[in-house]
């Protein structure tokens, strides 16, 4: 009998991570480690999954994991990575497993230091688009418009005003070999790029979209289906830049925003006008992705 | 193999010597030819070892702890704001025991900039939990760094350790050197082999979080590694004088002492000035010595207790300050001085911050004042040396 799914049913991540009800971070981890197998080292900085292994002397993980401080991530697996191939061990999979905030914040230097020198690693960003460990404050990753305990909303709507950090554009322009985004909505594509990444030799970037109940103020059950809802109105398109080349991975349906946003209490305090903006700058970047594959296409016609 | 170097060079054999696998560093003045050195040395295939040309200090010494805590023998150089950068790191090293080694260039801290001889870099460090050596030549840079390894990689203490060497004064100075011979130092310092390390199939977690009844354990434990390594420093010394016929008097090194009624505390390059002053003070009949603090951490107090009994007064030389409060020197030995019930007279004086050179003229200066406050039987506030518009004369 061939198995439903291309997924490996062997688990590197044990029950008893502390995440919370719903937690998309946990499945990432879970995800991820499934793609990379046993042969895999984690480095992690401060972010919830500093938390979430548990209490020393356990941890939840089937594989070695060494914690770093909050920004130093890109050169915690450039050490790693040297150490290990000092010994031979050239076969090990290096991994840097930070948020949002310990990625396109305070750890941006050294992830860039770590892609420039072409470290044969992969960085995986889980992006729950806040600093949600210490409580939901914003981040440069945290999109327009949303609520957080540092973008209150007042009297004024002082919501998030500046538009999220592009990350994947500004790993892009390193020149990397292998960047892609992947959502704990669609595990399959997910497995299949960490695999991808693993495979390649040098840097590669893998930008996961992590939903956080608590932060987002949604239904801790409907993590899936917010996850889901992204990929399918656009907000966080499923592609992949391999060597230059970029590939959708999966359509996007075109369903309006309105309906990823409403099952979130982030973005209950937008009018119809925001909402509208936000349906306009989607459907802008989503029409550049589509651009670049249709040049691309055309090239190849040539 | 004896060769003419500067501090640098002698820091950057050490550290190849030692044969170190994995180096991560960054460009910082007067740090720089460290770290181009070594970049030659792996290059050229002399040595066997990763190059991880870091963007930040902060990453540098990020590296060297991941790479340590992956097993491999780790060595940086930094100075003056690379040193502070790391700051955070180097705290996240000694607390995870990983026996690193790093030079750093002592150099003052801006603003104003300067890039010349300071110790408020590493002595801004001492609460980091590192080892800290204080280095008077070139020769004593290039072993101290062999003999670091040793001491820090014992099982009993597993700790980092840095070496501190005074901007141009040593890093830019060239002194002959006798570069030890490799079988010698490998039979010295055999291969780095931690007890516990990032190993596949052995998912242990190395830094995890702990609960309060669990965290002071770490911190006692790491406190008895550092009192453990005052005897371990003195047995690799005495270790590697047997090896290589060279020794620099423990964790307080004494230059006629014996007899001596008043000392001069000091650190670093000046030494050796204050060497020469002793020799010339001595030829005109004054009994005074030199106490060098080879270690400032751990800090000799025994051994500053010991000279203590035997003088009527201590000058601390500091060449850094500790803004409400004094030179570092000189609060650590009248701390460690204070169980004794009959104790010297002690002045604090701040000399030669930001490359200022310290003459011999101005330490003669300072024994002549310390034997006068000897004869008054009168400690004083702290007295910066050499500073425009104070009215004395020091030079």
């Amino acid at each position: 009998m061939t198995s439903p799914t291309t997924i490996p049913e062997e688990e590197f991540a044990h029950p008893g991570s502390t995440g919370c009800p719903g937690c998309g971070a946990n499945l990432v981890m879970r995800y991820m480690l499934k793609g990379l197998g046993e042969r895999t080292i984690i480095s992690i900085p401060a972010c919830c999954w500093a938390v979430m292994p548990g209490y020393w002397p356990s941890h939840c993980l089937k594989v070695p994991l060494v914690y770093s401080a909050f920004e130093a991530t890109g050169a915690s697996i450039s050490g790693i990575r040297a150490a290990l191939d000092m010994r031979g061990e050239e076969d090990v999979t290096v991994v840097g497993f930070a948020g949002d905030g310990g990625t396109v914040d305070i750890g941006l230097q050294a992830l860039s230091g770590a892609a420039e020198r072409r470290t044969d690693a992969i960085y995986v960003m889980y992006d729950n688009e806040a600093y949600m460990n210490t409580g939901i404050q914003r981040s440069g990753s945290t999109p327009w418009g949303a609520w957080t305990t540092t973008t209150p909303v007042g009297s004024d709507r002082a919501f998030k005003r500046e538009p999220k950090k592009d990350i994947m554009a500004i790993m892009e322009a390193h020149g990397i070999p292998y960047a892609a985004t992947v959502s704990v909505g669609h595990p399959e594509d997910f497995v299949k790029k960490m695999r991808k990444a693993r495979d390649v030799r040098g840097f590669s970037f893998i930008h996961a979209f992590s939903p956080c109940p608590p932060g987002w103020r949604m239904d801790p059950m409907k993590t899936i289906e917010v996850a889901k809802l992204a990929v399918d109105t656009r907000v966080f398109p499923l592609y992949e830049i391999d060597d230059g080349e970029l590939t959708i991975t999966r359509e996007g349906k075109g369903k309006p925003v309105s309906e990823y946003l409403s099952l979130q209490g982030r973005f209950r305090h937008l009018s119809e006008e925001d909402v509208a903006d936000i349906q306009v700058d989607v459907d802008a970047r989503y029409a550049a992705l589509k651009a670049r594959v249709a040049k691309k296409a055309s090239k190849d016609d040539e | 193999m004896r060769k003419v170097m500067t501090g640098n060079y002698a820091s950057a054999y050490g550290a190849k010597a030692a044969r170190a696998e994995v180096v991560a560093a960054y460009p910082i003045t007067p740090q720089t030819s460290i770290v181009e050195k070594l970049a030659e040395f792996v290059s050229s295939g002399e040595m066997n070892a990763k190059f991880i040309s870091v963007e930040s200090e902060h990453s540098a010494m990020a590296a060297c702890v991941s790479a340590s805590i992956a097993g491999a023998r780790t060595y940086t150089a930094t100075s003056s704001h690379g040193l502070t950068l790391m700051h955070e790191v180097l705290m996240w090293a000694s607390s995870a025991r990983l026996p690193i080694v790093i030079t750093n260039v002592s150099r003052a801290m801006a603003p104003p900039w300067s890039v010349w001889a300071d110790h408020m870099d590493s002595v801004a460090q001492r609460d980091t939990g590192w080892m800290q050596f204080f280095c008077e030549s070139n020769q004593e840079v290039l072993d101290t760094i062999i003999m670091a390894y040793k001491v820090g990689e014992s099982k009993d203490i597993m700790l980092p350790s840095m070496i501190i060497e005074d901007a141009f004064i040593l890093s830019h100075t060239s002194e002959p050197v006798d570069v030890p011979e490799q079988p010698l130092v490998d039979a010295f310092l055999p291969k780095y082999d931690p007890e516990a390390k990032l190993e596949i199939g052995s998912p242990k977690g190395f830094g995890s979080l702990v609960k309060p009844d669990q965290y002071m354990e770490f911190r006692y434990k790491a406190m008895q590694a550092m009192e453990s390594s005052r005897k371990r420093i003195l047995e690799v010394e005495q270790e590697f004088e047997r090896a290589f016929g060279r020794s620099y008097g423990g964790l307080l090194d004494e230059y006629r002492c014996e007899d001596a009624e008043t000392v001069v505390v000091v650190a670093g390059s000046a030494a050796g000035t204050v060497r020469e002053v002793v020799d010339s003070l001595r030829v005109k009949g004054l009994p005074v010595g030199m106490a060098r603090l080879r270690a400032f951490r751990p800090f000799p107090r025994e051994e500053v207790r010991s000279l203590a009994k035997k003088v009527r007064g201590i000058a601390v030389m500091d060449r850094s300050y500790t803004f409400g409060a004094a030179g570092a020197f000189y609060t650590e030995v009248c701390g460690s001085l204070y169980p004794l019930a009959e104790r010297p007279v002690v002045k604090d004086y701040i000399v030669g911050l930001g490359g200022r050179d310290i003459t011999p003229r101005v330490i003669e200066n300072i024994f002549m004042d310390i034997i006068e406050a000897s004869d008054r039987g009168e400690s004083a506030e702290p007295e910066w040396v050499d500073v425009e518009g104070l009215g004395r004369r020091w030079r």
